[in-house]
C-alpha cells in the first residue's frame, strides 16, 4: 500500500512535467496547426544553456532563468526563420520540417557538448518526506508542482483575462477576420511559439535532473510521453493536456514501479494505440476524426 | 486535406510537349543495374564494396518508404524499428538454424507481420497523429530489447553467426552482390507493383480520399497494403544490415535512423524509385564525408554529428524551397532540368 | 474627383495566374452607400478582399482620402477608418459575443470610447446584450450578422465594406439590417460599400450602384436609375 501511495505521488509529480510539455504542444497546435516534433530538441537545447550558465555561475537559478529565456528566443527564431515559411497545405510538411530541426539541434548540441550524459543537479532534495512511515513527496516534487502550477495559472489568466490572450485566441481561430480587426496575426503566432517553447523548456529543466542527465536525445522519450498526454486530452484542449499529462505520469510510474523502468516506453505506445484507435477525439475534444 | 499533396497539379501543368515519355520496362532497367553493380564490384576496393553493399541495403528500405510516403502519403517514423525487427529476426534465426535463406525469409515474414499490425492502426490515422504513433514505435526498440534481455541481450545486442563466402570471392564483394541482389529484386517487384492498378490506387488515395472512395477504391485496404509492402522492404533492409554488421544492437536503430530515411526519400524526390536510390546513396556518402571531415579536424564530436546537421539542413531547405510540399519536388526538378536544356 | 473617401482606379487582382477582377474603377464619397451587384462569381467578394489587402492586386491603385493604400498592412486598415465585415458573417465562433465585440475595439487607443461604443452596440442590438456570454456558434444567422456588424461599428469606421449581409437571412432580418445601415449613415455619416446578391434590398438603400460581370464593371449609375431600368435588370441582375 505504501508503495502504491509513493508511486502515485511520484507519478503525479512526473505527470505535471508531461502536462507542461503537452501544454507546449497544445499551444502551438492551437496557434499554428502544427504538432511541433522539434519541441523535445528545443527543450534540450534550453537545458544545455542552463547547464552552461549554472556551471559558469554556480547558481541553479540563473541557469533556470537562462533556460526559460533561451526557450523564448528559440521559439521566436524557429517560428520567424523556419516555420513561417512552411507550406501548410498539408499537415505533414510542418512535421517533416520540425524533424529536420530535430536533426540540426541534436547535431549542434552533440558537437558543442558531446554525446554523453552530463550531470545536472536539482536545487532541492529529491528525498521524499515520510508521513506515518509512508514516503510521499520530496522537496523537489513540491518545487515541480509549484512551477508547473504557476505556469498553468498564468497561461489561464493570460488567455481568459487579457487583451493579448484574446488576440492570440482570435488569431488562432480566425486569422483573416482578426487581421481585419487590427490584430497582428503574425505577431501572435510568434508569441505563441515563444510561450510554448518557454513552457517546453521549463518541462525540460524540470525533468532532466530526475533522469540520466543532459544528452542531445534526452527528451525523445519525454516527447513521446507528452505527445501521448496531449493526444489523451485532445490536441485542442489545454485542460486536456494537463489531465492527460497526469494520467500518463501516473501510468508510467505504476509500470516502472511494479514491472520495470524499461517497460515504460511500451506502455506509452500501448496507451497511444488505445486512445488513438478507441477515442479518436481524445477525452476532452469534440472533434470526431483524427484527420488533423 | 490529409495527404502530402492534395491537388494533382502536376498532371494539369505539364507542358504539352512533354507527353508521357516512353517508359523502359523495369526488367530492363534492373538487368542493366545488375550488370553495372557486378562490374563495379570488380573495380572497387574492398571498403568501397562494403559501402556499395550498404547502399544496396538502404535502397531496399528507401524504395519501400517511397511507396508508402511518396505514393500513398503516409508518413512513417517507425521504419527504423521495422528494420530492427528484420535484423533481430535474422540474428535469432541464424544463430539457431544457421541457414541464411531461411533466416532471410523469416526476417521478411516477421517484419511484414509487424508492419501489418502498425498498418492497421495507421490506416485510421492521419498527419501528425500517424507520425506520433510511429515515433512511439521507433523509441520502443531499446525498451523491448532491455525488457526481454534474455532473448535480445539488451544494449549489447546479438552477434550473427555467418558462414564465410566461397573462397574465390572476397568477403566485401560477396556482401555487395548479396545486398544488391536483394535490393534489385525488391525494387523490381515494387516497380511492377506500382505500375499497375495498385499504384493508381495508392496515388488516388493520396491525392483525394473522398474521390478515391467514390471511384470504388477501398481506402483502408490500400493504405494497409502500402504499409505491409513497405514493411516487408524494411525487413529485407534490416536483415541485410544484420548480415553486413554481423551483429545487431538497439544502438544501430535509433530514432535518428528513421529521420535519416525520411530525409533520404524527401531529397530523392518523393514518389520515384529512382529517387530512392539517390537517397540511399546519400545515406552512405554524407556520413562518410562527415566522418572524414571529423578525422581531418581531429574532432570526434564532429564525426558523428556533422552528418546530422547536414541532413537536417538539407531536409529543412528542401521543404522550404518547394512550397508545393514534398510531392512537388520531382516535377519542380524536372521542370528545372527541362528549362536548362 | 477630389474629396472622395475611397477611389479605386484600374484595379486588377486574382488568386493565381488568371485575374478575377479586371480594371475596376469606382468611387465612394463620404456618407455615400454604394452597392456592388452582380451574379455569383462576378468578383464581388474578391473586390472587397482586394480593397482590404487580403488579396494582392496586380495592377491599379486604391486611394483612401487621396493616399495610396498600397503597402498598408491589412491589420492597419482598421486604424485608417475602414471596417471590413467579411462574407459568412466573420464572427469568431469559438469566442463569446462579448469577446467578439471587445476584439473589435482592441486596436483603439481611446479605451474609454471603445467602452462607450460597446455599450452603444448593445443598445443597438438588444438581442446581443442578452447573449453576451454565448459562444458565436450558438447564435442564429441574423444574430451573427448583427454581431459582425456591431463589432465593426465599435471601431467607429468611416467606411464599411459589407459582404453579403443578407446571405441566408430571413427577409425581415435583411430589412432590419438595411434600415439600420440607412440610419447609421444619416446619424454618423458612415459610408458603405455594400456587396449584395439581393439586388432589391441593396438598391433600396444605395445611392449608387455598380454592376460587376465576370470581374469587370459593366454598369455604373444612380441606384434609382438602376431600380427602374428593366433591360438592365434582365441582362445582369436577373429580376
Amino acid at each position: 500500500m505504501s508503495e502504491f501511495i509513493y508511486l502515485t505521488f511520484d507519478g503525479l509529480s512526473r505527470g505535471l512535467v508531461y502536462a507542461a510539455f503537452a501544454l507546449a504542444l497544445v499551444l502551438i497546435w492551437r496557434a499554428a496547426r502544427i504538432v511541433n516534433f522539434a519541441q523535445g530538441a528545443m527543450a534540450v537545447s534550453a537545458v544545455y544553456v542552463a547547464y552552461s550558465v549554472t556551471n559558469a555561475t554556480g547558481s541553479y537559478w540563473l541557469g533556470f532563468a537562462a533556460a526559460l529565456l533561451a526557450g523564448l528566443a528559440l521559439g521566436v527564431t524557429v517560428e520567424r526563420v523556419v516555420m513561417r515559411f512552411v507550406d501548410h497545405s498539408s499537415p505533414l510538411n510542418g512535421v517533416v520540417v520540425a524533424l529536420g530541426l530535430v536533426l540540426i539541434l541534436q547535431g549542434v548540441l552533440g558537437i558543442v557538448y558531446g554525446n554523453e550524459f552530463l550531470p545536472f543537479s536539482t536545487p532541492f532534495s529529491r528525498d521524499a518526506f515520510e508521513v506515518g512511515g509512508v514516503a510521499m513527496l520530496s522537496r523537489y516534487d513540491l518545487f515541480v508542482i509549484a512551477a508547473v502550477g504557476s505556469v498553468v495559472i498564468a497561461l489561464t489568466l493570460l488567455f481568459t483575462r487579457t487583451a493579448i490572450g484574446l488576440r492570440m485566441r482570435a488569431a488562432a481561430f480566425a486569422p483573416d477576420v482578426s487581421r481585419l480587426l487590427g490584430v497582428s496575426v503574425g505577431g501572435m503566432l510568434t508569441l505563441g511559439w515563444a510561450l510554448a517553447a518557454a513552457v517546453g523548456s521549463l518541462a525540460g529543466i524540470l525533468v532532466v535532473p530526475t533522469e540520466l542527465g543532459v544528452h542531445p536525445t534526452a527528451m525523445d522519450v519525454v516527447f513521446v510521453s507528452a505527445f501521448a498526454a496531449a493526444v489523451v486530452g485532445g490536441l485542442d484542449s489545454p485542460i486536456g493536456a494537463v489531465v492527460g499529462g497526469l494520467i500518463v505520469g501516473v501510468l508510467l510510474s505504476y509500470v516502472s514501479g511494479y514491472i520495470d523502468v524499461t517497460v515504460a516506453p511500451m506502455a506509452v505506445l500501448a496507451l497511444l494505440v488505445v486512445v488513438l484507435l478507441g477515442r479518436p477525439g481524445g477525452l476532452f475534444s469534440s472533434s470526431k476524426a483524427r484527420v488533423a | 486535406m490529409t495527404t502530402i499533396e492534395s491537388r494533382p497539379e502536376t498532371a494539369t501543368k505539364a507542358p504539352p510537349g512533354a507527353k508521357r515519355r516512353r517508359r523502359v520496362h523495369p526488367v530492363i532497367v534492373i538487368a542493366l543495374g545488375a550488370v553495372l553493380v557486378v562490374a563495379l564490384t570488380y573495380v572497387l576496393p574492398p571498403f568501397r564494396n562494403y559501402q556499395l553493399a550498404t547502399v544496396g541495403a538502404y535502397f531496399c528500405v528507401t524504395a519501400g518508404l517511397t511507396v508508402l510516403t511518396g505514393l500513398n502519403g503516409q508518413l512513417s517514423l517507425g521504419h527504423g524499428a521495422l528494420m530492427a525487427t528484420g535484423a533481430y529476426t535474422l540474428a535469432l534465426a541464424q544463430n539457431r538454424w544457421e541457414s541464411l535463406p531461411l533466416s532471410f525469409a523469416l526476417a521478411v515474414l516477421v517484419t511484414t507481420g509487424v508492419g501489418a499490425v502498425i498498418g492497421l492502426a495507421a490506416a485510421r490515422l492521419r498527419g501528425p497523429y500517424l507520425a506520433g504513433l510511429t515515433l512511439a514505435v521507433a523509441i520502443v526498440v531499446p525498451s523491448v530489447t532491455s525488457t526481454f534481455d534474455e532473448t535480445f541481450n539488451s544494449d549489447q545486442g546479438l552477434s550473427v553467426f555467418l558462414e564465410p563466402p566461397p573462397e574465390q570471392y572476397p568477403m566485401e564483394q560477396w556482401q555487395a552482390w548479396l545486398c544488391w541482389a536483394a535490393a534489385l529484386v525488391v525494387v523490381l517487384l515494387l516497380a511492377l507493383l506500382v505500375r499497375g492498378r495498385f499504384g493508381r490506387d495508392l496515388r488516388a488515395v493520396r491525392d483525394d480520399e473522398t474521390a478515391a472512395k467514390l471511384a470504388g477504391i477501398n481506402i483502408a485496404r490500400t493504405q494497409v497494403l502500402a504499409f505491409v509492402v513497405s514493411a516487408a522492404c524494411a525487413g529485407v533492409a534490416g536483415a541485410l544490415f544484420a548480415y553486413l554488421a554481423q551483429s545487431v544492437s538497439p544502438g544501430a536503430f535509433p530514432l535518428t535512423l528513421s529521420l535519416f530515411l525520411l530525409m533520404a526519400i524527401v531529397i530523392g524526390g518523393l514518389g520515384s524509385l529512382f529517387g530512392a536510390l539517390w537517397g540511399a546513396l546519400l545515406l552512405v556518402v554524407l556520413p562518410a564525408l562527415s566522418q572524414s571531415v571529423g578525422e581531418q579536424t581531429g574532432s570526434q564530436r564532429l564525426e558523428g554529428n556533422l552528418a546530422l546537421i547536414v541532413f537536417g539542413v538539407v531536409l529543412v531547405v528542401v521543404m522550404l524551397a518547394a512550397p508545393g510540399g514534398l510531392a512537388s519536388i520531382p516535377s519542380r526538378i524536372s521542370r528545372l532540368i527541362r528549362r536548362n536544356r | 474627383m477630389s474629396g472622395a473617401l475611397l477611389q479605386v482606379e484600374g484595379l486588377t487582382a486574382g488568386y493565381g495566374a488568371a485575374p478575377v477582377l479586371h480594371e475596376v474603377d469606382l468611387t465612394v464619397q463620404p456618407g455615400e452607400i454604394v452597392a456592388v451587384l452582380g451574379a455569383n462569381g462576378a468578383g464581388k467578394t474578391t473586390l472587397l478582399r482586394t480593397l482590404s489587402g487580403l488579396v494582392k492586386c496586380t495592377h491599379g491603385r486604391v486611394l483612401l482620402d487621396g493616399d495610396d493604400l498600397a503597402g498598408t498592412k491589412v491589420e492597419h486598415l482598421v486604424r485608417r477608418g475602414i471596417a471590413h465585415v467579411p462574407e459568412g458573417r466573420g464572427v469568431v465562433t469559438e469566442l463569446t459575443v462579448d469577446e467578439n465585440l471587445r476584439l473589435g475595439g482592441l486596436w483603439r487607443r481611446d479605451r474609454a470610447d471603445a467602452r462607450v461604443a460597446l455599450d452603444e452596440v448593445y443598445d443597438l442590438f438588444p438581442s446581443l446584450a442578452q447573449r453576451r456570454t454565448f459562444a458565436g456558434h450558438q447564435l442564429s444567422g441574423g444574430e451573427r450578422q448583427m454581431l459582425a456588424l456591431g463589432r465593426a461599428l465599435i471601431g467607429r469606421p468611416r467606411l464599411l465594406l459589407l459582404d453579403e449581409p443578407s446571405l441566408g437571412l430571413a427577409p425581415k432580418v435583411t430589412r432590419h439590417i438595411m434600415t439600420l445601415l440607412r440610419d447609421l449613415r444619416a446619424r454618423t455619416g458612415l459610408a458603405v460599400l455594400l456587396v449584395e446578391q439581393n439586388v432589391r434590398s441593396a438598391l433600396s438603400i444605395a445611392d449608387e450602384g455598380v454592376v460587376l460581370a465576370l470581374g469587370r464593371v459593366v454598369v455604373r449609375n444612380r441606384a434609382s436609375v438602376l431600380r427602374d431600368d428593366a433591360d438592365l435588370r434582365h441582362a445582369y441582375l436577373g429580376f
